[in-house]
């Protein structure tokens, strides 16, 4: 498996596609709980499926199934795939909301990989505190356990003033407290749990408490979405790691006055567009970022 | 963050009249600001480093928040109340003012200016 995923990364970097792949320093484990073996799974992340805005993605509705088409020609099938929200751009109509996120299971639904692991972002479950996406969708906050990596999807976004909440709190720390300091674990959520802009609202209001709650375990990583581009960030030794949108860029945070998207470039299609792979080879995670079409 | 914590329930404890008393002499200023979906009045806010003021929020609608995250300072606006949050901005320039509570298909364009002079 591993050997077959070194010849792929291999493969597509001699493609020329702008493939990034990188270790992520710290996650290393000192002892690994069990070997599960090797895997790797797909993160997907911001769809806004609805969203209209022609300066910004001309192929709105093409997006999402070039997305789809491109993970399901992956040469080597992954394990799972997640989504980090924002599966549906929002909508103050609650007939609307619910007919895009049928839309959006619908072309989900051709993804070959069966095991998919939804989240809502706060376009999909602000206006509602998650009502429709629970509907169509199921739970908002669980955990999985994946060849001996736990997995913890955290909701920071059906309360819409950003906040994991006391009650969701008090599941993780019960969640946790289960798990080895050893464990090796991976958070999904779409927010960042960190401050990283909240002059754009890019934040969790309560997201240090979960922080807090994850700091006495070695082996934690944050995989997260809302901000539409890639960030590489720790809180002690937990990276967070922000992944890139299916709809439109966003500007680096704070790097202008304004939280504006990127405008489409016609010389470069789906620039900034793109999902990510993420390899659990022995105790290490190395991720690997790719464009939702090639070059 | 355990900093902001702290400095928002201060702040917290201010808006629903608790604490936070404004020394003599430094009366501060109330600076009205009206929220709807998806805009503040005023959206442009002046002020003097230093100046203590205070900002009485309300909302024409539902329910939103004020938040001035350059001085970690931010409110609730709970529709049929004036809310009443105290700055008094050590620093100068022009800061981004924002709703974070969100409020509808506009509310990622809910924002507006602080300029500290």
């Amino acid at each position: 498996m591993s050997i077959d995923r070194r010849s792929f990364l291999k493969l597509a970097a001699l493609g020329g596609g702008a493939v990034f792949a990188s270790s992520l320093p710290g996650c290393a484990a000192k002892g690994s709980q069990g070997d599960g073996g090797d895997f790797y799974f797909v993160q997907l992340s911001d769809a806004h499926w609805g969203f209209q805005g022609p300066k910004v993605n001309p192929d709105a509705r093409g997006t999402l199934p070039k997305a789809v088409a491109a993970v399901n020609a992956l040469p080597v099938r992954p394990d799972f795939i997640v989504f980090t929200g924002d599966l549906t751009h929002t909508t103050d109509n609650p007939v609307e909301r619910r007919k895009r996120m049928s839309e959006f299971r619908d072309i989900v639904a051709r993804l070959e990989v069966r095991d998919v692991h939804f989240m809502p972002g706060e376009h999909d479950a602000s206006l509602d505190h998650g009502k429709a996406f629970m509907e169509l969708f199921g739970a908002t906050h669980y955990t999985f356990d994946h060849k001996a990596v736990h997995f913890i999807v955290l909701d920071n976004v059906s309360d819409p003033a950003a906040r994991i909440g006391e009650e969701q709190l008090e599941w993780l720390a019960a969640d946790l407290a289960k798990q080895p300091e050893e464990a090796r674990i991976v958070v999904f959520t779409h927010r960042p749990l960190f401050d990283l802009a909240p002059q754009w609202d890019w934040a969790t209001r309560d997201g240090a408490k979960a922080v807090d709650l994850l700091m006495p375990f070695q082996n934690v990583t944050v995989f997260y979405g809302h901000i539409h581009q890639e960030n590489h960030h720790r809180t002690g030794h937990i990276a967070h790691h922000s992944a890139k949108s299916l709809i439109f860029p966003l500007p680096a945070p704070l790097s202008q006055p304004k939280r504006e998207p990127l405008p489409w470039d016609p010389e470069h299609p789906y620039r900034g567009l793109g999902f990510r792979e993420v390899e659990a080879e022995g105790a290490k995670l190395s991720i690997e970022e790719l464009p939702v079409e090639r070059a | 963050m355990g900093d902001r914590r702290t400095f928002l329930l201060a702040t917290a404890l201010f808006a629903t009249g608790i604490g936070g008393a404004v020394r003599a002499g430094d009366a501060p200023r109330v600076i009205k600001v009206s929220a709807r979906r998806f805009v503040f009045t005023p959206n442009e806010i002046t002020v003097r480093k230093g100046e203590p003021v205070i900002f009485e929020l309300t909302t024409e609608d539902v329910f939103m928040g004020f938040d001035v995250p350059d001085f970690n300072v931010r409110s609730d606006i709970v529709p049929g109340k004036v809310m009443r949050l105290s700055l008094a901005p050590d620093k100068a320039g022009r800061f981004t003012f924002l709703c974070d509570v969100f409020c509808g298909e506009g509310h990622e364009t809910m924002n507006g200016t602080l300029v500290v002079t």
